[in-house]
């Protein structure tokens, strides 16, 4: 019988379980090796160089490279480990949590000033809120192109 | 014989410890929060513990994917603050109690947890983010303090069930230590709040408002709600609450005592990508 997943159906969400974890366990470690200041050097200096020293697949490289940190989760990244990919870049928690929205960062940070992503519409994948498929990206950055206001 | 006198619980955000590191209590975005822990940190001066008990997770910082323990005990006689990325917090060393954390370890294991001990561990927010909350910034932490770190980082994380009867088995074993030691214990974490994805940024606060609610009122209702609501109402990072259920369990009431008096409560939103609840319950005495 297989596992149960019940977590499946969330809009926007990636749930960090046994499969994501064995698929990213190169990527995850990577990062957890910049937790050391030398290497962060190394990365900083060379990023293509130091990736290919871990036996990574190329779209999780690519992604890494380009920063597309929802790419990185879909691959197998944790978030606990893609910050210290922010953290070697200067990048604060809500930076990085703002960059999977497309939001800009003022306006992810007017957001959570406001009090914060509402859960409504954004329970289950097929509703209407902000955070599903058919909203993304979210900001300026989405509404122009889907001739919203 | 030993006892506990309270239980605290509050969020451990670490932009809260980068603001604290970095002078900015002052700052508008900031002064709300912290004047949510004004009367936290008088207590803690009234109520000074011999040790603290802190239920936190480890975020991707003393264990990587190389090992993930779900419940793991810190016996060493100290733990330094980790360096996350930003370079270690200027915090204190964390100055343990290896011969009470060891008697817990040897009680709750024959009670059927099988906790992970940890003689070696550098500690992260998640443990001195609390402790600043409650202590400000002194030159050294109030008293020793038994790290004890659940995995909320890989799916499945223990549940709330299991988290609230390990608090139980945390009571018995520090009832059954002979020093009379005043041990409070700390749950940390949440609340609603997620850091990933194009839902990053939930924040669910009538939902965190009811959960504080039955934390106080029903833990034992609360500990059988399944990990799927808390993910779905409080986002993936608000699993982090399962944990202040081990704190809970560990109170007089749950065996049989009398209902815990609660001394403060408080609820802001928000500090970064999180909504901060923080309560202090004492047993009667």
């Amino acid at each position: 019988m297989a596992l149960n997943k019940p977590y499946l159906d969330i809009p926007g969400t990636t749930i960090f379980d046994a499969e994501q974890s064995r698929k990213g366990y190169h990527l995850n470690q990577f990062c957890m090796s910049l937790m050391k200041v030398e290497n962060r050097a190394r990365f900083k200096a060379d990023e293509r160089k130091y990736l290919d020293e871990w036996p990574m697949s190329e779209a999780q490289k690519a992604a890494v490279l380009a920063r597309d940190l929802n790419r990185c989760i879909a691959l197998g990244g944790n978030i606990y480990f893609l910050a210290k990919i922010g953290a070697t870049d200067g990048k604060s928690f809500q930076q990085m949590a703002g960059s999977m929205t497309g939001m800009s960062e003022e306006e992810y940070r007017h957001m959570m000033i406001s009090g914060g992503r509402s859960p409504e519409g954004n329970r289950y994948v097929g509703e209407d809120g902000d955070a599903q498929a058919h909203r993304q990206p979210q900001g300026a950055a989405g509404r122009a192109p889907r001739g919203e206001r | 014989m030993a006892r506990i006198t309270a239980s605290v619980y509050t969020s451990h955000v670490p932009a809260i410890g980068a603001a604290i590191d970095q002078g900015k209590t002052g700052e508008p975005y900031w002064v709300p929060l912290f004047k949510g822990y004004d009367y936290s940190k008088q207590w803690l001066r009234d109520n000074k513990p011999d040790v603290i008990f802190l239920v936190y997770n480890d975020h991707a910082t003393a264990f990587s994917l190389e090992l993930i323990p779900t419940f793991a005990i810190g016996t060493a006689a100290r733990f330094t603050p980790a360096d996350e990325g930003y370079g270690p917090r200027p915090v204190p060393t964390v100055i343990g109690h290896p011969e009470l954390a060891s008697h817990i370890a040897q009680s709750v294991i024959q009670d059927d947890f099988d906790l992970t001990i940890v003689n070696r561990m550098d500690v992260d927010h998640g443990l001195t983010v609390p402790l600043s909350l409650m202590c400000g910034q002194p030159d050294a932490w109030p008293c020793p303090v038994i790290p004890f770190a659940v995995n909320v980082v890989q799916y499945p994380v223990p549940s709330g069930r299991r988290c609230f009867m390990l608090g139980q088995a945390i009571r018995r074993a520090i009832e059954s230590y002979d020093e009379p030691l005043n041990v409070q214990i700390w749950g940390t974490g949440g609340m609603s709040h997620q850091l990933q994805g194009p839902r990053a940024g939930l924040i669910n606060a009538a939902w965190d408002n009811r959960f504080l609610d039955r934390l106080i009122a029903d833990p034992e209702g609360l500990s059988k709600m399944p990990h799927i609501e808390y993910v779905r109402e409080a986002g993936s990072e608000g699993i982090e609450l399962v944990m202040w259920l081990i704190a809970r369990g560990a109170m007089a009431d749950v065996a049989g005592g009398h209902a815990p008096t609660v001394k403060h409560r408080f609820f802001h939103v928000p500090a970064s990508n999180t909504a901060v609840g923080h309560l202090i319950l004492e047993n009667s005495q």
